[in-house]
């Protein structure tokens, strides 16, 4: 028996390991470039070490007007996204989860079936929509960010919806019932009871939602098109690659810099996400 | 507090009847429990009165009032769940407040209430912890508790020791009980185990099938039950039933276990079981406590016959002995002194006073 437990455990770490290194080391590469000046990164050397370091890459980034406008409306979108995504999904999946109704578990499958349509599929005709609403409103809404604060919850909205029907679905019944007993409202019961329950489902959520508004790259190269109205992904691409001139240097610190508040937030969340907070709810 | 009223009650799920029209009257006070085999309707009926439950048909009605169509927290009721239900983000005083924060209660007597039901469950030292911090006696009555502070009407239990295990279950089972005498609220209390129900009720209600078999006081039910299935469900070991048939003998009627062991039918019972004499539906129902070892002087009523035991049970302060009538099984209890041993005859004494006559053709006891 513990000759097997060894065994498997060393199985374990030889895979972890593995994937470690295989998913470590594009940031990896990125630093060591995002270290070198142009004319190294251009120059016939070892790719993977740094001859002449330099912080020039990330001086520019940092003194640069555009990259920091970037940076500020990615962050604006991502919080309002995750903040729509959630006073939107969290009750629709109290509802769906919880008050039976006619259609909702067809209404419930029909939500994650709409996750599953791909964004390539959806701009040309949110574009036309955009079009058509130009035509009727005479309101463009055409390269500005805040568009991306509509757009998005179509990509967050049901999968999240969906993966907090799961989570709540799994919180005991008896729980609402105390609640309804005890006296509370559906609106109560979700505030005072569900939502501090399912708080590791809620992180989850908010981590995917902060994520896909955070890194998607195709509705912010298809909506928005002036420098100030854009997000990291796309002002990136657009402002550090410059015909055929990339700046490599540049382009990767941005890149690294661009990762970190994900990475924060992952940090931040994980230990609550990880904590199960029913126990002792119920027996067990 | 309040009475607890039924009127033709009826539940269906779609087109699956789970309550077949009930009729009950709970009056004031009184410690009912509902008590019956896995899906007989006892905990739907139980969630019909709390509110839980759509009502397909019938009345409930607490107090003066039909509550049909008042919810759940206007009932005045409070419920206690086999799962605790404790609201895990909460405190021990948070749990149990909670109903009492929702209506906006003055602070001051939320927190004389919480420390009066607190000293009265033993929780005083737990208060500020949370649900996860406590054994599954505490929890349980945490949810206890969270019912009494809110002064309710009605305690609804749903099979709340079910989770516990047996030693904690016999423990809480009197703590319930003394805390009923002490708060006096009526009670209904559902549960499949027939010795909680005998032990806790004023009153036990025997379902079946979603409907009411009988309704008695815990005796009643035990020395006179209307119906094979109460005399079935009630006591443990659970009465023996033995295929027999009632004869006309010379001077009165003779009862034959299985075309085995022959005894006679008292004069007073005559009367009663003249008319079933022939009839190949007839059960008889005696309890093991009343097949006894032999003792020197036969008390009126009592027939000796013999047995072959098969298996013996020693129990400590008895022995069950487990005997053969030409094929049905049979359990005697005896007494550990008797020398009862399998293989070797035993002499046992039946106790006809005790005997139920049953015909199951009908179900009912004659």
């Amino acid at each position: 028996m513990k000759g097997e437990r060894k065994r498997a455990l060393y199985w374990s770490y030889f895979f972890l390991i593995l994937f470690a290194v295989f998913f470590l080391t594009p940031p990896l590469y990125m630093l060591i470039t995002s270290l070198k000046s142009s004319a190294e990164i251009g120059a016939v050397t070892n790719p993977w070490w740094v001859y002449n370091p330099t912080l020039d890459n990330y001086k520019a980034l940092l003194t640069s007007e555009s990259y920091l406008t970037f940076f500020r409306n990615s962050a604006m979108v991502s919080v309002i996204v995750v903040i729509v995504t959630m006073l939107i999904s969290i009750p629709a999946a109290f509802a769906l989860a919880r008050m039976k109704f006619w259609g909702s578990t067809t209404l419930a499958t029909g939500v994650f079936l709409t996750y599953l349509i791909p964004e390539t599929l959806l701009f040309i005709p949110l574009f036309k929509i955009f079009a058509w609403f130009n035509d009727t409103f005479d309101i463009s809404l055409m390269n500005h960010w805040w568009v991306l604060v509509i757009i998005y919850p179509t990509l967050t909205v049901p999968f999240c919806t969906w993966i907090m029907i799961g989570y709540f679905a799994s919180i005991p019944k008896e729980l609402d019932e105390a609640a309804l007993i005890d006296g509370a409202g559906y609106f109560q019961m979700l505030i005072k009871i569900f939502i501090p329950v399912a708080l590791p489902g809620i992180i989850a959520a908010t981590i995917f939602a902060f994520t896909v508004s955070w890194a998607d790259f195709l509705y912010p190269m298809a909506f928005t098109t002036s420098a100030d109205q854009m997000v990291l992904p796309a002002g990136i691409v657009t402002t550090l690659i410059k015909g055929d001139v990339y700046a490599w240097g540049q382009i990767m610190g941005a890149c690294l810099l661009g990762a970190m508040p994900p990475l924060l937030i992952y940090a931040f969340l994980m230990d609550y996400y990880i904590a199960g907070l029913t126990a002792g709810a119920t027996k067990g | 507090m309040a009475q607890v009223n039924l009127r033709k009650l009826v539940k269906n799920y779609d087109e699956t009847p789970a309550v077949r029209g009930i009729d009950l009257d709970i009056p004031d006070k009184e410690f009912v429990v509902l008590v019956g085999p896995s899906g007989c309707g006892k905990t739907t009926t139980l969630r019909m009165i709390a509110g839980l439950e759509d009502i397909t048909d019938g009345e409930v009605v607490i107090g003066e009032d039909v509550v049909n169509d008042v919810p759940p927290k206007d009932r005045n009721i409070a419920m206690v769940f086999q799962n605790y239900a404790l609201y895990p983000h909460m405190t021990v005083h948070e749990n149990m407040s909670f109903g009492l924060r929702l209506k906006k209660v003055p602070k001051e007597e939320i927190n004389s209430r919480v420390d009066n039901a607190a000293r009265i469950l033993g929780l005083v030292d737990l208060l500020n912890r949370k649900p996860k911090q406590l054994s599954g006696g505490q929890r349980q009555r945490v949810a206890m508790g969270r019912a009494i502070v809110r002064d309710p009407k009605v305690f609804l239990f749903d099979e709340p020791l079910s989770n516990l295990d047996a030693k904690l279950r016999v423990q809480m089972r009197t703590e319930i009980k003394k805390i009923h005498q002490k708060v006096r609220t009526t009670t209904v209390y559902v549960t499949h185990d027939q010795v909680e129900a005998m032990t806790l009720a004023d009153r036990v209600v025997v379902m079946n099938a979603g409907r009411i078999e009988q309704v008695g006081a815990p005796n009643e039910l035990y020395h006179s039950p209307k119906t094979q299935f109460v005399a079935g469900f009630i006591g443990s070991p659970a009465m023996n039933m033995i295929p027999c048939q009632l004869e006309q003998a010379a001077n009165g009627l003779s009862l034959t276990l299985n075309g085995s062991i022959r005894f006679e039918i008292s004069p007073e019972r005559t009367s009663r079981y003249k008319g079933h004499v022939g009839s190949r539906t007839l059960l008889a129902g005696l309890r093991p406590e009343h097949l006894i070892e032999q003792r020197p002087h036969l008390e009126p009523g009592q027939q000796a016959f013999e047995a072959a035991p098969e298996v013996v049970e020693p129990m400590g302060n008895e022995t069950l002995v487990f005997f053969p009538v030409n094929g049905a099984d049979v359990c005697a209890r005896v007494d550990p002194g008797c020398g009862a041993r399998p293989g070797a005859p035993l002499k046992l004494v039946a106790d006809l006073r005790h005997l139920h006559l049953i015909d199951s053709a009908t179900g009912r006891v004659l």
